[in-house]
């Protein structure tokens, strides 16, 4: 839970996608994009495509914009893995093409399983063609979405912003 | 057995023209190449198990249109889960047709798992496909063709067709930027 002031990223997230005119979301649901989710499914103006893995997502945010529509594939770096051929979609078309990748295996990992894809996330991601960013602080949130929905679109790029655990917060896990 | 390049032809005679077309890799892509190039159809010649993905996004973004993806056995197969995606969100404008010949004709006709124990139909059924036909002679393919323009989908339709070897005919370019900004303007520029 948020302390009362403290900066609601994940509403930050929504308004820039919303105002840059996304209207879908497709995703894996992850509890650090659970709040994100849904204020999505929440909106009218978003149709929210609920995957069985994620690599459907990259064919579903291109066909959406072949078809005029912005969207958006909200994934866990270990969703990122199983993406990788079909990010040659993007690539190969040069699709615009925007993912927000909440990570796990970095900072303060309770799980091990967690630690190999998401070590090996932004490697990934860039040997496929795509620019990365990274958003370690909350103020930073929003601004860095925004930066990477403007590259994917205005530049035709295939885009990932990674949202750093540090930032998201390790899940704890109590014992007993 | 059904033949392939004629029964897509057929799907496709009288073509409305709001219509758009999307192939898998790859006889699925050959064949819409060859029937005769028209700049609604996207074609896939890679991303294995994208073309479903595609063909589900493409009718979110243009409910007014038909959108109808042929796509073979061996390139569904790599993504079955996309058939409860696709029940799931239930667009009503999009069809799935697949053209099954039991095998990886591309490289070297080895026999997919449709040659044995798997159903697609069977498949489509449970993942929640309100609408699912398997065809198996010529004579059920105009009930298909009006069903593909008019139906409320989504619609899923097998269709048992016979392993050929036919010349393979390229899209008007293997370049993707080309070849998805020629399909994109004609999605974006037509009247429903």
């Amino acid at each position: 839970m948020e302390a009362a002031g403290e900066i609601d990223w994940h509403r930050g997230i929504f308004e820039v996608l919303r105002v840059r005119g996304f209207s879908l979301a497709a995703h894996v649901p992850d509890a650090g994009h659970a709040p994100l989710i849904r204020m999505c499914e929440a909106s009218a103006e978003v149709d929210c495509v609920t995957l069985t893995t994620e690599e459907e997502g990259v064919g579903i945010v291109c066909g959406a914009w072949a078809g005029g529509r912005k969207g958006v594939l909200l994934m866990q770096s270990s969703g990122v893995g199983n993406c990788i051929n079909a990010l040659a979609l993007p690539a190969i078309c040069r699709i615009p093409f925007l993912t927000l990748v909440t990570m796990r295996g970095e900072w303060g990992e309770f799980i091990p399983w967690q630690i190999p894809m998401g070590q090996a996330t932004p490697d990934v991601l860039r040997a496929m063609g795509m620019l990365v960013l990274r958003v370690e602080r909350r103020e930073e949130a929003a601004a860095t979405v925004d930066a990477a929905a403007a590259l994917a679109h205005n530049a035709r790029q295939s885009v990932a912003v990674l949202l750093s655990q540090k930032m998201i917060g390790a899940k704890v896990f109590e014992e007993g | 057995m059904l033949r392939r390049r004629p029964s897509i032809a057929f799907l496709l005679e009288d073509r409305p023209p709001g219509l758009l077309a999307v192939s898998g890799l790859g006889s699925c892509t050959w064949d819409l190449c060859a029937i005769g190039d028209d700049a609604r159809n996207f074609c896939f010649v890679g991303a294995m198990g994208q073309a479903a993905p595609f063909a589900l996004g493409l009718a979110l973004s243009q409910p007014e249109r038909r959108v109808v993806l042929f796509t073979g056995d061996g390139e569904l197969l790599m993504s079955l889960g996309v058939l409860a995606t696709i029940a799931t969100r239930a667009p009503r404008n999009l069809a799935l047709v697949v053209l099954d010949n039991e095998s990886y004709v591309e490289t070297g006709a080895q026999p997919t798992a449709t040659a044995g124990a798997t159903d697609l139909a069977a498949i489509a059924r449970g993942a929640g496909f309100p609408d699912v036909r398997s065809v198996t002679a010529s004579s059920a393919l105009p009930e298909l063709r009006a069903a593909l323009r008019e139906a409320p989908g989504p619609l899923f339709a097998v269709l048992k067709v016979a392993v050929e070897d036919l010349p393979l005919t390229l899209p008007h370019s293997l370049d993707g930027v080309t070849a998805i900004n020629r399909f994109r303007d004609a999605v974006l520029s037509r009247a429903g």
